[in-house]
């Protein structure tokens, strides 16, 4: 896994001259700023568990964590480590007024139930027709599922937080995923470093791009092909 | 008298087989009864078969099971966390044999061992090749995967605070698999850090009723140093 929020200085160059693309951060509070008041949200690995440190305290977000935390709050500060709360990355993280800790059947009761308004996942590749791919490359890749499948089919919503491309510039938004799938036909949103895109009947519909990255510019790296938000 | 509580950990571990089905608490080190394992590898049974969450954290605890060549087959949902060195260098020389299921799967053919419901349908997994061969069914325009139940020879649990009847609670994310992992085995082992009086825990706060607990072991290390 790549190293939490901070910007990987392989990352394939900006598409366009003059682009500023998102940070790991950014695009972890581009997703934070959408998530409607009131929802209970479940974050995963990678840049999702960055999410917690962008909903400010006076907003009631409910963050769920597979590991059996209901009301995650940020990372602690240096002198408040409870070395007994980590998050699904396995980093310290703390817990709001109001949140609760269940066991893992109910963790993911919470999760199949139907409960979670949101999940917010990381990916290899995500197709247009919202299949997506994150826990396997290959068969001697070491497949690590984790509670990937049991989000994705069971929170009303999925969102994908990744890189548009990978390290060596390949797009990972296609038109059909070539990785073996966490769930067929289950994403919705997805925020990359260059742009947020719903998934729609359409395909993949762009809503923003990051600054100075024109549409054009942003199809050129997407193999997917691209459409304006109504 | 009952008293659940052991004085040493040989006695914790006597009776252990080799060929055991061995559940042990954890989502990366947190929760996961270091002490406990320790004493396995001093017990020596071999052939185990680990279900875990995950495959171990650098050299201790479920790592060092590993290590020393106790485990035939791990069941986890996944392997590839923080500094699975131990279980990489084996996965890779194919000196230890993985089955990856998903968690919220896992957690549930756990629990449906220990409340006696021999199988299940679930929606997860459907439309992937984690549920190929397995028997799917539509309920309500929806397909499902039967998932069976999944019980242990032997639990290995780490607790906050347990009594002498095997009453147990939990710190914080530690809580995790333990109370799942406690009600699904046939011997199920708590490492705790306090002992505590009879009637001393709060009767509305215990999340594993000693009924579920056959040996509890006082093991009071303090904080965990890695996660």
């Amino acid at each position: 896994m790549e190293a939490d929020g901070k910007t990987d200085p392989r990352a394939a160059r900006p598409p366009q001259s003059g682009c500023r693309p998102w940070t790991r951060d950014q695009i972890a509070a581009n997703a934070a700023r959408d998530i409607p008041e009131g929802s209970y949200v479940n974050i995963g690995i990678g840049i999702p568990v960055l999410v917690a440190n962008h909903v400010p305290a006076e907003r009631e977000v409910i963050i769920h964590s597979e590991n059996g935390i209901l009301g995650m709050g940020p990372e602690p500060g240096p002198n408040e480590i409870n070395r007994w709360l980590i998050n699904a990355s396995k980093k310290y993280v703390t817990l709001r007024p109001g949140g609760a800790y269940m066991h893992h059947a109910d963790s993911f009761a919470i999760i199949r139930g139907g409960h979670l308004d949101l999940c917010i996942l990381g990916a290899f590749q995500l197709a247009e027709n919202g299949d997506f791919a994150n826990w396997s490359m290959s068969p001697t890749d070491m497949p690590s599922v984790g509670g990937a499948m049991d989000l994705a089919v069971g929170a009303k919503q999925v969102w994908v937080l990744m890189d548009h491309t990978t390290k060596s510039g390949e797009s990972k938004l296609v038109r059909r995923c070539t990785y073996p799938l966490t769930a067929p036909g289950a994403v919705t949103r997805v925020y990359t470093n260059l742009a947020v895109l719903d998934v729609t009947a359409k395909g993949f519909a762009v809503r923003e791009t990051a600054p100075g990255l024109a549409f054009e510019a942003l199809q050129k790296v997407t193999d997917a092909p691209l459409h304006r938000a109504a | 008298m009952i008293n659940k509580i052991v004085q040493n950990m040989a006695e914790a571990m006597a009776g252990i087989r080799d060929d055991s089905l061995v559940l042990i608490g954890g989502f990366g080190s947190i929760g996961q009864p270091n002490a406990l394992i320790e004493g396995l590898i001093e017990q020596g049974a071999k052939d185990l078969t680990v279900v875990a969450n995950n495959a171990g954290v650098g050299h201790n605890g479920l790592a060092r099971l590993m290590e020393v060549g106790r485990v035939r087959k791990i069941i986890c949902s996944y392997p590839r966390t923080s500094d699975p060195v131990v279980f990489e260098e084996l996965y890779r020389a194919g000196r230890i044999e993985l089955e990856v299921m998903p968690q919220g799967t896992m957690a549930e053919r756990m629990r449906a061992a220990g409340a006696g419901i021999p199988a299940f349908y679930t929606p997860t997994s459907v439309g992937t090749l984690l549920a190929e061969g397995k028997e799917l069914r539509e309920f309500s325009g929806r397909q499902y995967v039967l998932e069976t139940a999944l019980a242990g020879d032997v639990a290995l649990i780490e607790a906050w605070e347990a009594d002498r009847w095997g009453n147990l609670t939990y710190r914080s994310s530690a809580r995790n698999f333990n109370p799942v992992m406690a009600m699904a085995a046939k011997l199920t082992i708590a490492q705790a850090q306090h002992i505590v009086d009879l009637g001393a825990l709060d009767p509305e706060k215990v999340p594993t009723p000693g009924i579920f607990v056959q040996r509890v072991v006082h093991v009071p290390y303090g904080e965990p140093t890695v996660t």
